[in-house]
Parts: structure tokens; C-alpha cells; sequence
């Protein structure tokens, strides 16, 4: 909402020093949000005058038509002699008043004027359109022809009105009576603790049996409805230069007088109005709900198909607008350029719709307007018939009109708004004692009728429907003894028992990731189905399973991940673009998992706890929302430099990170070779893990697959991780047990064993792990050999260092090769293993 | 026990004459000085120290002198030999202290040379952020709430007192997800702010309940240098017997002096939203100007525009309605919450110009951030 200061000042007696910042600080610690204010004419300078053009002089020969002009200023220009001025526009004709800036003034924009030549003639100054003055569109694309009776040599910027300050005010939803100045004024007189003008009081004439015939069919949708006529509207009249100025600092545009009425006063008054062409409108108005397969064409042309819950205005033909939304085009007042089927005489209407209704009528047809924007956040039933008078005297005054004695107004009974609240109720909220006096005093100055003691029974005033329950009221108190007056306490929480494990683990994945040198980048959810083909998924693969959006933001991404890897391999990408081609990412995140039965949530209660299996319905039909953790690395993962040879990142660091993973969440991980989508077939892990007796593939691990690298625009030999942390959450085996130490000697043994290629290491390890028994301490691979000619074709050597330790003795060598020779028999019984020769 | 050696002719031992065993001594100690490595040292040790040394062999010549010419001689060969000896070892002490000192000075290396073989990893700000100021109320005894993002409208919209025909329930800018059918009416958004966390944490567990919800929350918003439409938020919530919109204001102040430090402190601005009743828009004063900016063209303050105020986010008193629809009896208990943007709060924090710097994952801008924040 736009509000003008010196339109403002007319219901508030502000103290002239008053600035439009000083206004702004004081609404904003009262509760208004006002974002900006706008300095209108700031950097103006005269002189600027009205002038009338004597003569015109057509210039030939230029690309587009020049007119030269001799223009009586009056005595503005000092000598009294008409100006010369060269002008590019053509609306106007000799004996015009206009607006003319003189040399040496200065226009909005720092745009300074000066005498110069131009077309071949010398132009002492200019004629002004209302853009060149900082005014707003005024429908023209021309110069402002000023109305005849206008006075030569005046000072314009009077006027116009051209200095001002406007207040743009963000109006939260609650406070639809601040969608006008009326309620602006309203709250700026409390703030400075004036007296407000409220123009909303008039004598307004009682209803009576002439007015123009209305029904009302549906009263709970339309409790208030008034028509007024006026009529002998002369076609000529234009809306004052004043009222077009108004309309312009809100930020409307000049339409015609009658349209121009209607919207000053739903400017003032936050009233939505709307006029008819009297002689367009057929027979009586209606106010009923929609029939199936009713059409309305809109005043923006748009032919709307009608729903049966919306509210229409009808007459004998069907309906004629959209109440409280739009008006229909049939009915429509005429523009004033067309002054041959200017409409003579008007209905007036002046109504009131039920907010959700309006606000159903509103989105189903995607229709906003400044009428539907106040109906929908209330506007003040008893303001209607003032509305309509106010417009009435307006067309009287200004078109040259007569008020029709008939008066309609169709009224539903309705009792005032109530509501009782003890009277301590804001010191409790607030945790400060205001005391009775005050909280009644505060809630009389917003409008409220206050009775009782302790308990207290407040009528709110009409305009503020807001004011449903208690807290509202006490809210109405707090912030007029200043939110910033709160003194700063703090509660006493019970003690919490820190971050859960599943939060823990959370971070310490983090941590171990980029302490092994990864970064960390969180990419958005929205992925297509073309990067699931990129990504070479299966016809079948559940991956492909998506939640979908109704309204993407990107037609191409319709869906939400069920992998990491397509944001991160994107990022990977864009990286690299970049010229960081040594690149190790990781993302932890929610994947989003369709369930197989998926039905639609259903409405709630909210007057009341939903119970246990309500709520477990409503999470039946959300997807299954797992955390993952994902690594994708290009480039080398060791860098070259002057210690040596720089290493590329390779399908091994994948499955590392995998296991660093493991490592945190106290999950004990399978590594094995898998074949699994995006990966190379023969460099793919499958990792998995055992929960609850259960074996569960969790993730893969290595190499990506050549086809995907090239469809996604990636590195060679990229590689990449994912894996299910809530799943491994679930596998770990908690409270990690201390191991004893022995201090004796170690023992160590090293073999090599001569397998066929394909067969495992882990298989390896495991069966030399289970065959040396509890002598061993520990195991490791320290080399692979291969070798066709010493080895034999297909045949690989696997070098192992054992450890071997007892707890209560030094071993003896026997003992050490003893429990050597029998790892390495189970080796060979499980694996075909031989010892190297 | 054999015979004395009777025929023994002292003349004629002419290797223990006293000048042949000093000239011998001489020759030795002349020749360890000479020697300038460890290695002709080793060698004039062998040849004027070892076993077949003038010197030795001198020695085993005095068992063929007489008894009365022995003692004579032995005393003589001793002392000679322990004078070798002595200038030996230190000879080899001196060489040795050389070669050290050498030897390390080769050793020597250029301390200053760079080991980036492995580049650091990093966490993101966005998380680091959140975390630290999870900890700050974690350290007062609130839990960290979770739930889910693909998220029910009744939790995500109605629970909180946006009904159906509520304006914000449209300016919410949802993302709204599709029915089984491909149908738009499904009752499944992506959760537009972390405030459904707070319905869930009310229903799941027992009063009095203090959480903090961080989390991803969605809105249909380009992106662009000041929008993400996939954006962080953290939410507080207390509900409890008493608890007041001072505890909501020391709260607050609580939580800007432990990130920005002391002698911070928090403004509130009514406002409205539909949960919250009364509702604030929450400020906290700028602290790099400390407010000194205002009015003091002299000194404009980048951080907060010179407003001296930088805006955070909503909060305000749960509305008794939103109490009510979690089975919250509102006659006795009350509560505050408050939630702001992580995004903004890093941009204003740690001078972030373009939100799209957060969003695109470029290492050279989250590798700066490290560990924590």
C-alpha cells in the first residue's frame, strides 16, 4: 500500500516538521511494515509553469514531425514575451494549456534545462509530458494538456503536486483495514497520539423502497450490499487534476472520472466499489453462487468458465461480474476518450463478501485484483454505505451529477464481534505488568468497546476482523506500549540430552570426509529423467521411481533425487568448467523414495490432536526420505610436485571413502565386486552390510562407467561412492569393546599365495584370518603380483605379512609356522591357494 | 719355568733404544695430526697404532731384555704407546665432530617448501553454520528436532493455522507434489519453512519441549544473486508452563551475543504471521557498526547499510490455535518460536556478495570455510 504523506495529513494533524522517515520509524514500531519512502520531486527545480500555446509551427524535413511553438508563460520568463519551444509531441493544439520548464530549471533525474539549439531553431525550454516530471504513466504518451480554466504562468509544481513523500507499506494479511488511508491514518494517529478525522464519517441518507432493485440470494456470501444511482453524469467531465495525482502517487492509473472515483475511494476508505453503466445493467441484481457452465467475460477480456462456488453479480441476463473480484466487460463504464457512449448514469455498488469465498474465486481463476486483495484480508462491513456516499458526492461534485433519492441496502443481521480476555492476559504474554488501566485504555484507542473488570469483554471495532481471540488483543497492547520496551529474560529448559546418534554420526561423516580431503558441496534435489538415462539405469531400476512436482521450476527436472550422485556429478562438472580438474566431493542428504502404495493425504482436524493412526496415515503417504552419503572424485587424488609422482584418483579411494564411512558409523563393511548402473562394470563395489541377522547391499563403490562419463560431459576415469547412511546407521554395532594387549613378542610370518585372478582377496584373508586362529593379531596385503610367466596364465601371488602374538607366553618359531601353515591350508582349502614357490 | 735368557746384548736391540721409541711416538703423533679424514686416520692407526706398529713390535721385544733393562724399557714403550693412543682418540673425536657438522649442514632442506600432495577437504558453511548455532542452544538444554522435507500440508500449513483459504498459505510459494494418479491435489508439498518440525516435535514429545529444527526447507524462487529456491532454515520452539515474549527476547539475545559476541542484542518489530500470535519481525543490531553508522554519512557501514539494524527473521508467541491442534492445552501452557534464514546469515556474516556462491558447489568457495565456523 502506497500511501502520500500530504494525502495522509489530511486526517492527521501531523506536526509540520514531520518527515516521511520520521512517519515511517513511528508506524514501524507500531506494527506497519513501511519498506520505503519515496522522495517524489527531490531533485525538482523551476521554474516550472503552466503556459498556453499561441502558435505552432510544423518543421519539415526531419525523420520524425517537429513542431515549433510560441508559448505565453505569463510573466514567468521575466519579459513577459511568448517562448519559443521546440516539441516533439503532437497531442495538443493552439490555445492548449500546458506545462513548461523554463532555462535553468532543473527535472527529476538531475535532467537540467537550458536554452539550446535543436532542429534548426533555438528551444528556450520544453513542454513536459507527465514522465519527463516523475508523475507515472498517465495513459497519454503525450504532454499534459491541463484543463482550460487553467491559469497562466502558475507554478506547476504546486499544481501537479510534484514534491511529495509516499510510505510504500507492506500490509500483512491480517491487516486488510491498512489496505487504505483511512487505516494508515488510523494508526498513525495512535502513533502520535492525535486525533483522527475518520472519512468515513458521513451523514449518510437511510435505505428506502426506490433505490435500484437488488437480491441477495446468498447471504452468507454477500452480508451487505448497497446501490446507489447518480445520474446526468456529464460525458466531458474528467477526474481533477488533484484526484489523478492521488491516484497516480498510490501507484493507479487515471482511467475515467467514474472509474477514477470508485478507486480513490477504495483508496480512502479500503472499500472495493464497482459502477455500472446504467444502461447496460438489465433488471434487478443479483447476488448468487455460479450455475454449472456459466461464462463471465472480465473486464481484462478474459472469458472465465465459472465455478459453483463462486460468488456472482447478476441481472436478467446471467451473470455480470465476479463479485469482489471483477467486473464483467458487458456492463462496463466507457473510457472517456469515448465521449459518444459515455455512460450518463451509474449504479454505484458498495458490498461485502465472506473473505474465503473470495479467496477460493481469486486463485481458482488466477485472478488478483485490488479488490480481491482487500476482500480476502477483511474490509470493514460498516464502512459500505459511507463508501457509496462518498462516491456519490464525488460524481456529483465532479461530473456535474444528481444523487438519486433511492437508497438500496440488503443488510444480513449479524451481532458485533465479541471477545473476552482476562484483563491480565497481555502482562502474562508479554511477562510484563501493564495493569488494567492500561490494557483497557490501549484496546479503546484501536476502536475496541471494553467492559468488566478482571475479565474483560471487548467489542472490536468493525475494521478489524482480525481480532478473533485473546492473544490477538494482547498482541494490540504489546505493540502499543512498544515491543521494544520487553525486557530480555530467559527460560529455564530441562536438561537435553545433546544430539542423538543418528545426529552425531552426521556431523563425524562430515568431519572424516573432508579431513580425507574432501569437499563438501550440498547440490538441489530436482533431477529428469534424461540424467537417470545418462546415468545408464535400467528400464526397471527403482531409482527410477520418482516423487514428482506439480510445478517444477524447470520442466526438464519434474523430480526429486533418488540418488546423490546427479547434483554431485554436477557439481563435479561445473568444477571442472572451472579449471579445478583435481576434484574429490562429498554430499550427505535426504534421496526421496516412493512407497508402492502411495495414496493422497488427507485433511486433518486442527481443532483437536489428530490421533496416533491419523497422523500414521498422513506419514503412509509421504515417501521414504533415507540420509545418503556420496563421494565423487576426478583428476589426481595425490598431486605431483617435487617429492615425487602425483596419483590419479582412482576406483580404490572410492571404496575407501566407503569405508571411512563405515568406520565412523561402527558398521562393519562388506566390500565385493557388484555391477550396479552408473559404475564400470568390472571396477564397481558393492558394499554391504548385516543388520538384525540381514544381509543389505547399501551403496556402490568405484570406477564410473565410460558410456556415463561421456553422456554427462565428465572426466576419464571419474569415480564415485553412495551408500545409505541410515542403513549403516543401522548396522552399526555401538559401544566399541577395548581388545586386550599383550605385551609379549610379536611373531611375524610373511607368505605369498598363488590364486587365480578372479578369486577375491577378501575370501583370501578371510580363510587365512579364520585358519591362523586367536595366535593372530593382525593381517595385511602388502603386494600383488602378477605375472603370466612366472606365475602361470590367470594366476595372481598375494603377499601377506601375519602378526602373530599370545597373551600369556613369547611364541616359540614352531608355534608361529605351525598356525602359518595352517592359514595358509585353509587358504588353499577355501581358494585353491598355493604357496609361491 | 724357563731359563733366563743369558744371551742377550742390550746394543743390539736397537727397536728399544729411548730415542728409537720417541722417534716412533713422534712418527705417530705427526701422522694422526696429518690425517684430515676418518679415513686416513684409520689408516695411520693401522700403521702407528695396530699390531704390526713399530711400536708393537717394540713391545714384544722386551721380553728379550735383560731383568734389569725390562722394567726400564716397559715403562718407556708404555708411556709412548698411551701418548698414541690418547692423541688417537682424540684425533678421531676431532674428525668425527667434523664430519657431523657437515654432514648435517648437507642435509639441510628448504623448510618452505610447500606439501599440498593431498589438498584439504572442507565442510560446507551452510552446515557448519547451522551446527554452531545448534550447539549454542543444545549447551541450554534444547534438542535438535528433524523431519521430514517432502512433507504433509496438514503439518506443513493447517497445524500451523494457515487453513486452506489463508492469503499466506498462497503467498507461500509452494512446491506442491503430485498425487499417485499424476494429480495435483495429494496433500504433499516440498515443507516451505522448518515450522512442520515443530508440529512433530509438539505431537511425538512429552512437555515442556525446547528444540531447535534446522533444516532444508523449498520454495518456487529462481535462482538468482539473492534467492535459492532450496534454502536452510533454523527454527526454535519452547513450550512450557509460563514461558513469556521476554523469554522469547532474552533468547534471542542470547543467541547474537554467542555468535556475534557480548554487548549484542536482538529488536523486535510487530508483524504477522499465522503461527505466532503476537508475532515480530526480529532484528539484532549490526555488529560491525554497532549502530554508529546512522546518521553518519562519515561512516557507512557496508554490513547493515548504515540502518544500524540487520533483519533476521519472524517470531513471536505459538499461537494458541497451533497449541490446540497438537493437543496442547493452551489455558496452561504457552510457547515461543523463531526461525531465520542460514543463507542470509552467512551472507551478512562472512561477506558472501551472491547466493549462488553457495549453491553451486565450486570447491575454491567452501574450502576457506574448513572444519567449523
Amino acid at each position: 500500500m502506497r500511501v502520500p504523506l500530504s494525502w495522509l495529513r489530511e486526517y492527521v494533524d501531523l506536526p509540520a516538521t514531520q518527515t516521511g522517515r520520521d512517519v515511517q520509524a513511528r508506524l514501524i514500531s507500531a506494527g506497519l511494515e513501511v519498506e520505503t519512502v519515496e522522495h517524489l520531486g527531490a531533485d525538482l527545480k523551476g521554474p516550472l509553469v503552466v503556459g498556453q500555446v499561441l502558435t505552432i509551427e510544423e518543421l519539415e524535413g526531419f525523420k520524425k514531425p517537429i513542431r515549433f511553438c510560441t508559448v505565453d508563460v505569463g510573466g514567468a520568463n521575466g519579459t513577459g514575451e511568448p517562448q519559443e519551444i521546440v516539441c516533439g509531441a503532437r497531442n495538443f493544439s493552439a490555445g492548449d494549456k500546458v506545462v513548461v520548464v523554463l532555462p535553468g530549471a532543473t527535472l527529476p533525474g538531475g535532467f537540467a534545462i537550458a536554452a539550446r539549439k535543436t532542429y534548426g531553431r533555438t528551444s528556450h525550454g520544453m513542454i513536459c509530458s507527465s514522465d519527463e516530471l516523475g508523475m507515472g504513466d498517465d495513459g497519454t504518451k503525450g504532454i499534459i494538456v491541463l484543463p482550460p480554466e487553467t491559469e497562466v504562468g502558475r507554478d506547476a509544481v504546486e499544481l501537479l503536486e510534484l514534491v511529495d513523500e509516499v510510505l510504500d507499506i507492506a500490509v500483512t494479511a491480517n491487516r486488510g483495514d491498512c489496505l487504505s488511508l483511512r487505516g494508515v491514518a488510523r494508526e498513525t494517529a495512535i502513533a502520535y497520539g492525535l486525533p483522527l478525522r475518520d472519512p468515513a464519517l458521513l451523514d449518510v441518507p437511510g435505505p428506502n423502497a426506490y433505490g435500484y432493485p437488488v437480491r441477495v440470494s446468498d447471504p452468507a456470501g454477500c452480508d451487505r450490499f448497497t446501490a446507489r444511482t447518480v445520474t446526468g453524469l456529464s460525458p466531458e467531465a474528467r477526474s481533477p487534476i488533484w484526484l489523478r495525482r492521488r491516484l497516480q502517487k498510490v501507484g493507479m492509473r487515471p482511467v475515467s472520472l467514474a472509474v477514477d472515483v470508485t478507486n480513490y475511494v477504495m483508496m480512502e476508505l479500503g472499500q472495493p466499489l464497482h459502477a455500472y453503466d446504467r444502461g447496460l445493467v438489465r433488471g434487478t441484481i443479483g447476488v448468487r453462487r455460479a450455475e454449472e457452465g456459466e461464462k463471465l467475460v472480465t473486464l481484462d477480456g478474459v472469458e472465465r468458465a465459472l465455478h459453483r462456488e463462486d460468488l456472482v453479480i447478476t441481472d436478467e441476463r446471467g451473470p455480470i461480474g465476479l463479485a469482489g473480484v471483477m467486473g464483467g466487460a458487458d456492463t462496463e463504464i466507457a473510457d472517456h476518450e469515448d465521449v459518444a457512449n459515455a455512460s450518463t448514469e451509474v449504479v454505484i455498488e458498495a458490498a461485502h463478501f465472506d473473505q474465503v469465498s473470495i479467496a477460493r474465486t481469486a486463485r481458482r481463476h488466477r485472478l488478483s485484483s485490488e479488490a480481491s486483495r482487500r476482500f480476502e484480508r477483511g474490509v470493514d462491513p460498516a464502512a459500505a454505505a459511507a463508501a457509496a456516499q462518498r462516491t456519490v458526492d464525488l460524481l456529483v461534485l465532479l461530473a456535474g451529477g444528481t444523487a438519486d433519492a433511492g437508497v438500496t441496502e440488503v443488510v444480513a443481521p449479524s451481532a458485533p464481534h465479541t471477545v473476552s480476555t482476562p484483563a491480565d492476559h497481555p502482562d502474562k504474554v508479554a511477562g510484563v505488568v501493564y495493569g488494567r488501566e492500561t490494557v483497557v485504555r490501549r484496546l479503546q484507542e484501536i476502536g475496541c468497546d471494553v467492559y468488566g473488570q478482571d475479565e474483560l469483554l471487548v467489542t472490536v471495532p468493525s475494521w478489524r476482523p482480525d481480532l478473533a481471540e485473546p492473544n490477538d488483543l494482547a498482541e494490540e497492547v504489546i505493540r502499543l506500549e512498544g515491543y521494544e520496551n520487553l525486557p530480555s529474560t530467559l527460560p529455564k529448559p530441562p536438561s537435553g540430552r545433546g544430539l542423538t546418534h543418528r545426529q552425531r554420526l552426521h556431523r563425524r561423516v562430515g568431519r572424516a570426509l573432508a579431513g580425507a580431503g574432501y569437499v563438501e558441496a550440498p547440490t538441489y534435489p530436482f533431477v529428469g529423467e534424461q540424467v537417470l538415462d545418462q546415468l545408464g539405469l535400467a528400464a526397471d531400476d527403482p531409482a527410477r521411481r520418482t516423487v514428482r512436482l506439480v510445478n517444477p521450476l524447470n520442466d526438464e527436472e519434474p523430480s526429486l533425487r533418488t540418488s546423490l550422485l546427479p547434483g554431485l556429478l554436477g557439481a563435479l562438472r561445473r568444477n571442472d568448467g572451472r579449471g579445478s580438474h583435481d576434484l574429490a566431493l562429498f554430499e550427505t542428504g535426504l534421496v526421496f523414495l516412493p512407497r508402492e502404495e502411495r495414496g493422497a493425504a488427507g485433511h486433518l482436524p486442527v481443532d483437536r490432536r489428530p490421533t496416533d493412526e491419523e497422523i500414521a496415515a498422513l506419514d503412509a503417504v509421504l515417501p521414504e526420505q533415507p540420509r545418503h552419503a556420496a563421494v565423487v572424485l576426478a583428476g589426481a587424488r595425490e598431486q605431483a610436485g617435487w617429492w615425487g609422482e602425483g596419483r590419479p584418483a582412482g576406483w580404490a579411494d572410492a571404496v575407501e571413502a566407503a569405508r571411512v564411512v563405515a568406520r565412523e558409523a561402527g558398521a562393519e563393511l562388506t566390500v565385493r565386486g557388484g555391477q550396479y548402473g552408473p559404475w564400470h562394470p568390472g571396477r564397481c563395489a558393492e558394499l554391504v552390510v548385516t543388520a538384525d541377522g540381514a544381509e543389505r547391499v547399501v551403496g556402490h563403490a568405484g570406477e564410473l562407467h565410460p558410456r556415463v562419463l561421456k553422456a554427462l560431459g565428465l572426466p576419464a576415469r571419474s569415480c564415485a561412492m553412495e551408500l545409505d547412511l541410515d542403513a549403516l546407521e543401522a548396522a552399526g554395532d555401538g559401544t566399541p569393546q577395548a581388545p586386550g594387549i599383550s605385551t609379549f613378542p610379536v611373531a611375524t610370518q610373511d607368505v605369498a599365495l598363488v590364486v587365480d585372478k578372479p578369486v577375491p582377496a577378501t575370501e583370501v584373508e578371510a580363510a587365512l584370518r579364520e585358519g591362523a586362529g586367536e595366535l593372530l593379531e593382525a593381517i595385511r596385503l602388502f603386494d600383488v603380483y602378477v605375472n603370466d610367466e612366472h606365475l602361470g596364465d590367470g594366476k595372481k601371488s598375494l603377499a601377506y605379512a601375519l602378526r602373530f602374538r599370545a597373551a600369556d607366553r613369547t611364541l616359540t618359531v614352531d608355534e608361529a609356522s605351525a598356525a602359518r601353515d595352517a592359514a595358509v591350508a585353509l587358504a588353499g582349502e577355501r581358494t585353491g591357494a598355493v604357496l609361491r614357490g | 719355568m724357563s731359563a733366563p735368557n743369558k744371551s742377550y746384548d742390550p746394543v743390539e736391540v736397537e727397536a728399544l733404544k729411548p730415542e728409537e721409541i720417541e722417534r716412533m711416538r713422534d712418527e705417530a703423533l705427526a701422522a694422526f695430526a696429518a690425517a684430515a679424514s676418518l679415513d686416513a686416520l684409520q689408516e695411520a692407526k693401522t700403521a702407528h697404532a695396530g699390531g704390526t706398529s713399530p711400536l708393537s713390535l717394540a713391545n714384544r721385544e722386551i721380553g728379550a731384555l735383560p731383568p734389569h733393562a725390562k722394567a726400564d724399557a716397559g715403562k718407556r714403550v708404555g708411556q709412548a704407546r698411551g701418548a698414541v693412543n690418547k692423541a688417537l682418540a682424540v684425533r678421531q673425536a676431532e674428525l668425527e665432530a667434523e664430519r657431523d657438522q657437515r654432514v648435517l649442514v648437507e642435509e639441510a632442506v628448504d623448510v618452505t617448501l610447500p606439501h599440498d600432495r593431498v589438498p584439504p577437504g572442507a565442510r560446507h558453511p551452510l552446515t557448519t553454520l547451522s551446527e554452531r548455532i545448534e550447539d549454542i542452544f543444545v549447551a541450554m538444554g534444547y534438542e535438535v528436532a528433524e523431519g521430514p522435507q517432502v512433507e504433509a500440508e496438514w503439518f506443513n500449513f493447517d497445524a500451523l493455522n494457515i487453513g486452506p483459504d489463508h492469503p499466506a498459505r498462497g503467498e507461500a510459494d509452494t512446491f506442491f507434489v503430485q498425487g499417485p494418479d499424476g494429480g495435483a491435489d495429494s496433500g504433499v508439498v516440498l515443507r516451505t519453512h522448518t515450522s512442520p518440525v515443530q508440529i512433530r516435535s509438539l505431537l511425538e514429545r512429552a512437555l515442556p519441549v525446547y528444540v531447535i529444527c534446522p533444516g532444508r526447507v523449498y520454495r518456487t524462487d529462481e535462482l538468482d544473486a539473492t534467492h535459492t529456491p532450496v534454502f536452510h532454515q533454523v527454527e526454535l520452539l519452547a513450550v512450557d508452563e509460563g514461558l513469556t515474549m521476554s523469554d522469547l527476547k532474552g533468547t534471542l539475545d542470547h543467541m547474537v551475543q554467542s555468535l556475534f559476541g557480548a554487548g549484542m542484542k536482538t529488536r523486535l518489530r510487530p508483524n504477522f504471521f499465522p503461527f505466532t500470535e503476537p508475532s515480530a519481525e526480529m532484528d539484532m543490531l549490526c555488529y560491525v557498526c554497532k549502530g554508529a553508522s546512522v546518521g553518519n554519512p562519515d561512516r557507512p557501514c557496508r554490513t547493515c547499510s548504515s540502518e544500524g539494524w540487520i533483519e533476521l527473521g519472524g517470531c513471536g508467541m505459538v499461537n494458541p490455535r497451533v497449541l490446540t491442534a497438537c493437543g496442547v492445552d493452551p489455558e496452561q501452557y504457552s510457547g515461543f518460536a523463531f526461525g531465520f534464514g542460514i543463507e542470509r546469515m552467512l551472507m551478512f556474516r562472512h561477506n558472501v556478495e551472491d547466493m549462488r556462491d553457495m549453491v553451486e558447489g565450486d570447491v575454491r568457495f567452501t574450502r576457506p570455510f574448513g572444519m567449523e565456523i
